[in-house]
């Protein structure tokens, strides 16, 4: 059995503290205090700092709004890395491994798991390193399979369903005004003429009224 | 293996085809009918906690295993194929209902010419074709199916709005269909923003737009076996998704609840078909296996292959029922006219709100003026077109982030990639074409000689490419597609033109692949007659997208409605009367 591994970060910075308004002001709220620990189901402690450096440049916290950090985009990783996901249940993994035309796409023996295991290898100390520095050592990789994994998983972690370990307290979805999966549009479908349906997010949970099991919880 | 107690009938594959088969053989008999499926149940019910994105659209909750099974793929017949390790550039279902449940809907029919293509060409071209076309004719008229589309549509519900009822050209349907012999059962949809953009360009560029059909039912509607759906809601979790309200004509709210209550139905989940087991010209029945691992013997008077295309011709070839396709010598059928679809589409940056989270599977616009055989003579080497058509069916916030207009960020990640992806978000609509899809002597499946499932058994393998005639399609299209665009004061991202440069499997095009064990007019050129029995084995049926000589532009679902459809009318009416091989 693995030790323990805990991602700890200051409260402030996940999901809650920091709120966008429908109209797409940011708006900071009172600030929660001292550090939150999170369990990690597949990264050591030391492998989430540099996944979380690295989802930081992809998807910044900057002047534009939230981003990976505040998302809570890690721990969405961690988890789809510790679920079948992660250990390839549903990808075709049976030999012979042949390098083919860029046609068929990812032909290698290598799961997400593994991919992401040896590509934070190769980023080495780069959750010390400054913002330019990473940004450069990220445009050395961003044609490989590790990179392209990252981005996506990124964009996956600020905008799915909370109930996946991201988007935390929706604000992935408040950035970008989704309200949420919305059982009806009858009213709305052919009125709204160019302008934005303005409505609070709500997740699958709140829609349907109990928990929603990701399929990341499956067990092996 | 156990044998089992002898049933009447015995289909493999719960989907559209199967049930279909199913509802109509234990409605007008009393033959005992078994369907084998080899995923798990489904009903309208599991389907509300479903509105995720990242389990149902991006990993595909609704599909087939991967790890279980594939398909593999090459480019030519020169090569060695390599497995289709992820999805993917069709996507097949699983589980009752098939691709049937996660399905988008759309229901176009084909035009009366592709059901004759092979003569079609040949009177208006001559010996002027493409090198190694191997279009067909499908072996029955307009005439003959075009009673079986009106049934197909009312069983599903398509809303639409007719463009040639009884000859008569309508303003506002596609005025270049085939004729009709009724409107369509439902009214088309509401309109969103954005269609109605469409609409309004392509009007003014003088093309003809019409409501594309769909089975997303725009009313409460209860069909001729009197099912009742709800109206859709337009909640947007529609392709990739089973539909929570029942909305969208699946078969499990559409066949399934007739089915619950025959007597002499039977469904066995969780159940793989592995072979057709035959003797001396008659099928005995399937072999099988169930989820705990036992092995079956069920046999049957009559043996029905109803999975998803290539699948069935694989279950043929694995059975060796029939003679494989050598695209060398030409020889054999089994194989042959393995046909895709022609994609293109093009993003067009608006710049005001679209709430493309709301939709429907179909709801959209579109015009036919370079479909079929309308339009094409204008554009060099284009013998067939495709339809042009900006639907919203429901875009997810992570398939829907992303996109900006060309120029507007140096890389795709980074502050300023963000700041222009949310500048750009929810304002890009998508004008998308399928073309049809010819057949050529070249494109084929067989067995593949290396991968296997997770039994063991050859996966099926595709040798598949584009030619020149595909590239021209795109060419016209992404021409007509940026004309659009343009009237539409949008921002256009022109289509990949890298997709028909060479068969890719990474971007999802559609999971309209047809052909493989075609009907035809003889024994020569296709495995299954114009009513989908074998030719060598009267008593086994073959029905499917299969039995598509070459792929029309629409997609094929409502069409292989209306073949199965006629199929039933035969086996009941005539073969089971007369059993024997029908002229």
């Amino acid at each position: 059995m693995r030790r323990r591994e805990f991602l700890t970060l200051p409260a402030a910075s996940l999901g809650g503290a920091l709120f966008y308004t429908l109209a797409g002001e940011p708006l900071r709220l009172e600030a929660q205090t001292g550090d939150i620990q999170v369990p990690l189901r597949f990264f050591t402690a030391a492998e989430a700092r540099v996944v979380q450096a690295a989802c930081d440049r992809i998807f910044p916290s900057d002047e534009s709004g939230p981003g990976a950090t505040e998302a809570g985009v890690v721990i969405y990783i961690d988890r789809q890395l510790a679920g079948p996901y992660g250990r390839d249940k549903c990808r075709y993994t049976k030999g012979p491994f042949v390098d083919s035309v860029p046609e068929h796409g990812y032909q290698g023996k290598d799961s997400p798991r593994e991919i992401y295991r040896s590509g934070i290898k190769g980023l080495g100390n780069f959750a010390d390193l400054a913002a330019a520095e990473r940004d450069q050592r990220l445009r050395a990789i961003e044609k490989t399979a590790f990179f392209r994994m990252l981005r996506q998983h990124t964009i996956e972690g600020m905008f799915s369903d909370p109930l996946h370990g991201g988007n935390a307290n929706m604000i992935g979805w408040q950035l970008i005004g989704y309200p949420g999966p919305v059982m009806s549009y009858r009213d709305e479908i052919d009125k709204l003429r160019g302008e934005a349906f303005e409505r609070k997010p709500r997740s699958l949970a709140q829609i349907v009224g109990h928990p929603v099991v990701g399929w990341e919880e499956e067990k092996d | 293996m156990q044998r089992l107690k002898p049933v009447d009938v015995v289909i493999a594959g719960g989907g559209f085809v199967g049930l279909t088969l199913a509802k109509e053989i234990t409605k007008r008999t009393s033959l005992s009918v078994v369907v084998l499926e080899r995923g798990q149940p489904r009903k309208t019910s599991d389907y509300a906690a479903g509105m995720d994105e990242l389990d149902y659209a991006l990993r595909f909750r609704m599909m087939q295993n991967l790890s279980e099974e594939t398909t593999t793929h090459r480019h030519s017949s020169k090569e060695s194929a390599v497995p289709i390790r992820q999805y993917g550039s069709f996507q097949p279902g699983t589980g009752v209902g098939g691709a049937g449940e996660h399905w988008g809907a759309i229901s176009y029919r084909f035009y009366p010419e592709n059901f004759r293509l092979a003569s079609f060409l040949r009177e208006k071209h001559g010996n002027r074709l493409p090198d190694g076309l191997a279009v067909q004719d499908w072996g029955f008229s307009w005439e003959e199916i075009e009673p079986y589309y009106y049934q197909a549509e009312q069983l599903i519900g398509v809303g639409g709005k007719a463009g040639n009822l009884k000859g008569k050209t309508v303003d506002g349907g596609n005025v270049f269909e085939g004729t009709r012999s009724h409107e369509y059962p439902l009214p088309p949809h509401r309109m969103s923003y954005a269609t109605t953009l469409f609409e309004k360009a392509v009007r003014e560029l003088g093309y003809h737009p019409y409501p594309v059909p769909t089975a997303t039912l725009s009313r409460d509607y209860t069909n001729p076996d009197g099912v009742s759906r709800a109206a859709c809601a337009y909640c947007g979790y529609c392709t990739r998704y089973g539909c929570m309200i029942g909305a969208k004509a699946q078969p499990t709210n559409v066949l399934m609840p007739v089915l619950a209550k025959r007597k002499n139905f039977s469904l066995r989940t969780g159940c793989s078909v592995r072979r057709i087991v035959h003797n001396n010209g008659k099928a005995e029945g399937f072999s099988y296996i169930d989820a705990a691992g036992n092995e079956f013997l069920q046999p049957a008077d009559i043996v029905i292959v109803a999975s998803w295309t290539l699948n069935n011709s694989r279950l043929l070839m694995l059975s060796k029922a029939g003679e494989p396709y050598d695209p060398a010598t030409g020889k054999g059928t089994l194989g042959r006219n393995l046909t895709h679809q022609v994609s293109q589409s093009t993003r067009v940056f608006l710049d005001k709100p679209l709430n493309l989270f709301m939709g429907a599977g179909g709801l959209g616009m579109c015009i036919s003026d370079f479909d079929g055989k309308e339009g094409v003579d204008g554009f060099p080497g284009v013998l067939r077109g495709g339809n042009i058509r900006l639907m919203t069916t429901g875009e997810g916030p992570i398939g829907g982030f992303g996109a900006v207009p060309p120029g507007e960020a140096e890389q795709e990640w980074g502050s300023a990639w963000k700041k222009a992806a949310l500048r750009w978000h929810d304002r890009a609509a998508t004008i998308n074409t399928e073309a049809e899809h010819m057949a050529y002597r070249q494109n084929y499946v067989d067995l593949d000689p290396t991968y296997t499932d997770k039994y063991g058994d050859p996966l099926m393998r595709m040798t598949l490419d584009w030619t020149a005639h595909e590239r021209s399609q795109g060419a016209m299209v992404a021409k007509i597609q940026a004309q659009i665009a343009k009237a539409m004061n949008g921002r256009a991202a022109p289509p990949n033109s890298r997709l028909l440069e060479k068969y890719t499997v990474t971007q999802y095009q559609s999971t309209h692949v047809n052909g493989g064990a075609i009907m035809g007019t003889s024994p020569e050129n296709s495995v299954v007659n114009s009513w989908m029995q074998h030719w060598k084995m009267p008593n086994l049926w073959v029905v499917g997208g299969s039995a598509f000589p070459q792929n029309g532009s629409g997609n094929p679902t409502l069409t292989i409605l209306a073949v199965t459809l006629r199929a039933a009318d035969a086996l009941i009416d005539r073969y089971m009367k007369h059993p024997g091989g029908l002229a």
